[in-house]
């Protein structure tokens, strides 16, 4: 066990500790009688996303593109990093009526 | 395929048909009795369907109308007991209840594909229905604010189911 070895780690790991929240943002999607709000949201590579379901149903935010696919269990919230960027229509794979739209820069 | 499809419409046309003619509007007592007994008939069906079902998405679409439907019903339960409502069974109800065993029935002896088939066909259908049904009568004639928001949140949800049904059914083929 010599410190020595591990101190790389150590410094990606403190460094990564630092670095990644000051840019990261949580943004806070939530569905309520079968309607995701807001309808279009703004974010970027790493932000996480809070998925807030206020509704008794269950529900998914799922991407049509495939990029991402989220469930979400009622009275719930669950959180999910974006980790692609594009625009990006999701739908409830439950309840297809139910529509919104993410846009995700770089 | 149609015959099944004309069934529920039958009964529900009876909203606008010789039970409730000469204007009369569907008292909030009947429309919960309505509302939770078209619940009740696609829990059923639902149930059958996970017995019966050979393709795993027609099976996984079951289960999501039983946990949806128990959902609905569950608020709807709430909802009176909070109001102080007693449903009241009539003949709208008692139309759909009998429509919908014979078309339990009907389904039981189908098998496989052939099944699967049938169960989302009649579940397009009856939703369909449902939807035509809350749309123009039951919503309109609901009194209480209350029954009216949850009915419109319960249109949503099976407008969603008639969609999902569709997509079940298209990938079928």
């Amino acid at each position: 066990m010599r410190p020595g070895r591990y101190l790389p780690v150590m410094a990606a790991l403190l460094f990564g500790m630092i670095a990644v929240p000051a840019h990261a943002a949580t943004i806070q999607i939530t569905t309520t009688d079968l309607v995701f709000a807001p309808a279009e949201v703004s974010a970027k590579v790493g932000d996480t996303i809070e998925w807030i379901n206020k509704d008794v149903f269950a529900h998914t935010a799922t991407a049509r593109n495939g990029d991402f696919d989220v469930n979400m269990p009622p009275k719930k919230t669950v959180t999910s990093v974006l980790t692609k960027a594009g625009t990006v229509e999701y739908y409830c794979r439950y309840h297809p009526n139910m529509k919104a739209m993410l846009t995700i820069a770089p | 395929m149609l015959i099944r499809l004309s069934a529920a419409i039958a009964a529900l046309s009876l909203l606008t048909g010789p039970a409730l003619a000469q204007g009369a509007k569907p008292t909030d007592p009947q429309i919960a009795h309505i509302a939770y007994t078209a619940g009740v008939i696609d829990i059923a069906a639902a149930k059958q369907a996970i017995d019966k079902a050979g393709d795993k998405d027609v099976k996984a679409f079951a289960q999501d109308m039983v946990r949806d439907h128990e959902a609905v019903n569950k608020q709807a339960l709430d909802l009176v007991k909070k109001l102080k409502v007693t449903p009241e069974d009539n003949d709208t109800s008692k139309t759909l209840s009998k429509q919908a065993a014979d078309k339990l029935a009907e389904l039981a002896k189908l098998k496989g594909a052939e099944y699967d088939k049938a169960y989302l066909a009649n579940e397009v259908a009856y939703h369909k229905a449902v939807n035509g049904a809350l749309e123009t009568q039951l919503i309109p004639s609901a009194s209480n604010a209350e029954l009216k928001s949850l009915l419109q949140t319960g249109l949503k949800i099976f407008q969603g189911h008639q969609q999902h049904a569709e997509q079940v059914a298209a990938k079928l083929k």
